[in-house]
């Protein structure tokens, strides 16, 4: 019994070590990497943050900007209950790096069918890069709750 | 081979105020279920567009419901329980009471913050969800009830570790019983856990709420909710396997194969406290290098619960054997499951295994990218908390109130049928949440009333309705046998309660009884937390305190 207890718990090790090594995998191998550290924001409590972001760039400039030959940043700025602004073209193919951030509470920032899933946090600046491959109307939608209409806040992402 | 018996054999009856402090627990705790089930069926019809909470009296909208909903049965609920079931665990693992006055402390702290809570919840102050993150504010009634709750559980803890020294000086050099030893860690374990959640409430948001604060540092909130946040899952589960380690081999006519395997597995839980940050896989403000440690300390618990797997089988099978089972899985059918209490807890067991699997997803980084924050996450969580813990309550409430009452369990084979009702009705519903949450279906959104969708949602929304309305109609019946119990006639039932044995004695001597010194252990948990939190923490302090409050939204 005691050997059969061994047995199962090497097993048990090994199963985890490979599932890590997967991961590993994903990340090193296929470049899927969770955000890290972005910019802050300073702010204080005295001061409005969407004034602030207001003359903070970028994102007193929302929109998609192309960087260079293939390459896009779409700077977003979530508040209750929209994203600004809330109709993104992209072309497809290209490198798109979405920079966000909040005007007021938490939300989520979120395209359902892709890997774009980040937190917009008052203060924190968040970051992804990715490439649409598939041409489509795709939705942005907040999935964090952020008040009453929480469920009303979207926008459309058209990749042409 | 000769089963041994564990601990205090001798003849414990319980005290009756003892025994009233664990009926009231659990009847409080049961009955706070009964509303919080109430806002789950409307959260089912949610699913197929109908959005019920309308027709609900004084609830204004679905947040506040759902608000309800999370709090009353992940919160109430199971502090209520664990409160219960723990303090008779220790109280007949060592074989004497605990300290009264502590444990009545416990109960009237839980009762007055769960209605501290109620209240801010019901007039509509408080529809931040259960993780309130801030700068979403709530009532301060919201965070002074959630305070009080977490006071009862350090009561509970004092009043378990006071009986411990008593027992120590009674019984110098004696290993701890290992009933009261799984109960005693489970606590100690909750003590260490819950230091962030309280630092969050008590010394950020409950000021913040009475104005003393000016505002809220987000970051920082959610960094100290998540600390507490994942371990609170092991604060419902740990009782629970104090029964499936404990009370269950009995149950089936199996024994626990190995002491010391137990007490490793329950002290693991200690060790792997800080791994919170995997909820914070995509906030922006942590570095890729902290998300990736916790990546790897939070495979880590997939360890101990695989022990739990192997140890918890084995002891079935013993059982079913015993019975006349035979073959590799024959044993199975075998065992008892004509008892409800055993047929909810291994349908619990059945249920965690899935829920297990879910887990490893979410834990897995690129994986958390696609569903991070989707309906896959609920689906997740109804099958570990909704039913590895909450079936077996059931399970353990099939024998407990006849033990408590001396009555004996009424409409036993509705109970057995509860059992597999609500199991069958969580496994439609989850699997339906896991698969809309592929599809990219956030969770907990007011989908009946969104101005946007995708044609793929629509399928899961139904089946998921479906299942939760099954999940409904079992607790439903849950609670029918329950009254049905409570009004029957007073019998002579269940003297004890079915505590276990194990094959192997715990060792009296060698490196084993370290185990006992808790001390050790609890001293590698805080220097984990420190290695993985603290750097993060010293960045936040003093507290940028600058985002405004989103009032009572």
């Amino acid at each position: 019994m005691e050997r059969l207890e061994r047995i199962f718990l090497v097993a048990a090790a090994i199963m985890l070590v490979a599932f890590l090594a997967a991961l590993a995998y994903s990340s090193v191998a296929m470049g899927i990497h969770l955000p890290g550290h972005g910019m802050a924001i300073h702010y204080t409590h005295e001061q409005l943050l969407r004034k602030v972001l207001a003359r903070t760039p970028p994102f007193d400039h929302p929109g998609v900007r192309q960087l260079a030959a293939g390459k896009y940043e779409v700077v977003i700025v979530g508040q209750t209950w929209s994203f600004t602004p809330g109709k993104i073209r992209i072309p497809a193919g290209a490198e798109v790096t979405f920079r966000a951030t909040s005007a007021d509470v938490i939300h989520g920032f979120y395209i359902p069918g892709t890997r774009v899933n980040l937190m917009l946090i008052p203060g924190e600046v968040s970051e992804m890069t990715y490439r649409f491959s598939e041409p489509g109307d795709y939705l942005l939608i907040c999935h964090e709750y952020c008040g009453k209409l929480h469920h009303t806040m979207s926008a459309t992402v058209e990749v042409r | 081979m000769t089963p041994i018996v564990f601990g205090s054999s001798r003849e414990f009856s319980l005290p009756q105020v003892q025994r009233d402090f664990v009926r009231w627990n659990i009847y409080f705790g049961f009955a706070v279920l009964a509303v919080g089930v109430t806002f789950g069926i409307a959260q089912a019809f949610g699913y197929v567009g109908l959005n019920t909470y309308k027709h609900l009296p004084g609830i204004r909208n679905y947040y506040q419901g759902l608000t309800i909903h999370g709090v009353f049965n992940t919160l109430v609920l199971t502090t209520a329980f664990s409160n219960g079931f723990i303090a008779l665990s220790t109280a007949r693992g060592l074989g004497r009471p605990l300290n009264g006055p502590l444990l009545f402390a416990a109960l009237w702290s839980l009762i007055l913050g769960s209605l501290l809570a109620a209240y801010a919840m019901f007039s509509g102050q408080a529809s931040v969800l259960y993780t309130f993150y801030p700068p979403l504010q709530a009532h301060w009634t919201f965070y002074l009830g959630l305070t009080l709750a977490v006071i009862s559980t350090w009561l509970v803890s004092a009043a378990q570790l006071v009986t411990l020294g008593q027992w120590r000086k009674d019984n110098p050099g004696e290993r701890i019983p290992l009933l009261a030893f799984m109960a005693i860690v489970t606590y100690v374990m909750w003590d260490l856990a819950s230091v962030g959640i309280a630092a969050e409430v008590v010394l950020l948001l409950l000021p913040w709420s009475l104005g003393i604060l000016a505002g809220a540092d987000p970051l920082l909130s959610r960094t100290l909710f998540w600390l507490t946040g994942h371990p609170i899952v092991y604060f419902w589960l740990l009782p629970v396997y104090v029964s499936w380690y404990g009370m269950i081999p009995r149950q089936v006519g199996g024994v626990l194969f190995s002491d010391k395997l137990t007490r490793i597995v329950f002290l693991a839980f200690i060790l792997l406290v800080p791994v919170g940050l995997h909820h914070q896989y995509v906030d922006p403000g942590i570095s890729q290098g902290l998300k990736y440690a916790a990546a790897v300390l939070t495979f880590g618990i997939f360890f101990p619960s695989l022990m739990t797997a192997f140890a918890v089988m084995y002891a079935l099978e013993i059982g079913g054997r015993a019975r006349g089972g035979t073959g590799l899985v024959g044993w199975f059918w075998r065992i008892p499951w004509s008892n409800p209490s055993v047929s909810a807890q291994v349908l619990a067991m059945v249920m965690f295994l899935l829920g297990g699997i879910s887990g490893m997803l979410n834990a897995s980084f690129s994986m958390n990218l696609k569903i991070h924050n989707t309906a896959f996450v609920t689906g997740h969580f109804h099958e570990t908390v909704s039913t590895a813990v909450v079936l077996s309550y059931f399970g353990i409430a099939y024998w407990m109130v006849p033990y408590l009452e001396q009555k004996e369990l009424r409409l036993p084979r509705l109970a057995v049928f509860q059992a597999f009702l609500y199991f069958a009705g969580v496994l439609i519903f989850s699997n339906a949440l896991i698969a809309g949450g592929l599809y990219g279906m956030p969770r907990r959104t007011a989908l009946a009333l969104a101005t946007y969708g995708l044609p793929q949602w629509r399928v899961p929304g139904i089946v998921a309705a479906v299942g939760g309305s099954m999940m409904f109609l079992g607790v439903i019946l849950f609670f029918v046998v329950l009254v049905a119990t409570l009004a029957g006639q007073k019998s002579t039932v269940a003297a004890d309660i079915p505590f276990t044995e194990t094959v192997t004695a715990p060792a009296g001597a060698g490196w084993v009884v370290q185990l006992d010194r808790l001390r050790y252990f609890v001293l590698a948990s805080v220097v984990l937390t420190l290695a993985v939190y603290g750097g993060l923490l010293m960045h936040s302090i003093p507290p940028h305190l600058a985002a405004r409050a989103l009032q009572y939204p």
